[in-house]
């Protein structure tokens, strides 16, 4: 079809819900009267894909190893990532929580789906499925060991509910056994569910 | 009682299905759409979720995640006059009779 280009999500060969068609057909409209330019969407599209957790890894790598760093981003994080040129959306707070031998926290977002995209890329099904929304604040241990995370006992657990106009980072624990390793390699031990709270990061190999 | 959306605390033994599915390129779309909508100042977040919460129980736990976001632009440009239920039928229509 000639305007593919300006219709992403024409898939012609698989029927599609209604609610996707209604989708398409607004966009449709959307372009067709000039309220929205023809390359708007698909350009939102690849720069969306470009967001991963490795941004989040990156920053949470930072604060292990740089404690004013660290200092700056528990009290003011839009200005800390922003260091390390993460500009965030004026729309939404972004607050970083810390995980200790102590306490471990865990986000969720009861309501919809609120994410800290901008570090985290977009959250995965299981963040948005009403099982984990129901369950993760009233037996958030329980849910946290279906992702095979143990926490001792005496380990305090602090369920957190994100909004719109405030999401969560988890910092997790520096794991055992890294100490002296540089920030690349800290990075790639800091895995998403990590920064979520339903894991910890990975220890060093 | 507690509108659908606000699921915390339901009751629920459904172990977490930790799969994920690949995207769709009209998820791809939706999700898109909304930040340029956003960016023209067409639609903000809180309507976004307005929308989505104005959706019956039924319709809310029966329809997928963006299909949720796919209904809640349509009502919020709908509302402001951005465009017309009937256009969008119509364009859907065409849409049909396309890909047949």
């Amino acid at each position: 079809m000639s305007d593919d280009h300006t219709h992403p999500g024409l898939q012609h060969d698989v029927p599609l819900p209604g609610r996707a068609k209604r989708a398409v057909a607004i966009h449709r409209l959307l372009v067709s009267k000039s309220i929205v330019g023809p390359d708007e969407v698909r350009e939102t599209i690849d720069r969306a894909g470009r967001r991963t957790p490795a941004d989040g890894a990156r920053v949470v790598a930072r604060a292990w190893t740089d404690p004013a760093f660290k200092t700056r981003l528990m009290d003011d994080p839009r200005s800390a990532v922003f260091e390390l040129g993460y500009r965030l959306s004026r729309d939404a707070g972004l607050a970083v929580v810390e995980n200790t031998d102590r306490v471990h926290h865990l986000v969720v977002c009861t309501l919809c789906s609120c994410y800290p995209t901008a570090m985290l890329g977009q959250p995965p099904d299981w963040y948005k499925s009403f099982a984990y929304r129901q369950r993760a604040v009233v037996e958030p241990r329980a849910v946290m060991r279906e992702f095979g995370l143990h926490l001792d006992e005496d380990v305090a657990v602090r369920v957190v509910d994100s909004t719109a106009d405030l999401r969560y980072l988890v910092l997790p624990r520096r794991p055992n056994g890294s100490e002296g390793m540089p920030e690349a390699e800290l990075a790639e031990l800091v895995t998403r569910d990590s920064m979520i709270g339903v894991g910890q990061a990975r220890n060093p190999a | 009682m507690p509108s659908a959306h606000d699921r915390g605390g339901l009751p629920s033994r459904e172990p977490i299905d930790q799969t994920s599915h690949e995207w769709a390129d009209w998820e791809h779309l939706v999700n898109a759409m909304m930040g340029v909508l956003r960016r023209h100042g067409l639609i903000n977040v809180d309507e976004l979720r307005r929308g989505i919460e104005a959706m019956t129980p039924a319709e809310y736990e029966s329809s997928s995640y963006y299909e949720r976001w796919s209904a809640s632009i349509e009502h919020i440009l709908v509302e402001k006059g951005v465009l017309s239920t009937e256009e969008i039928t119509a364009a859907t229509r065409e849409i049909d009779a396309e890909w047949g």
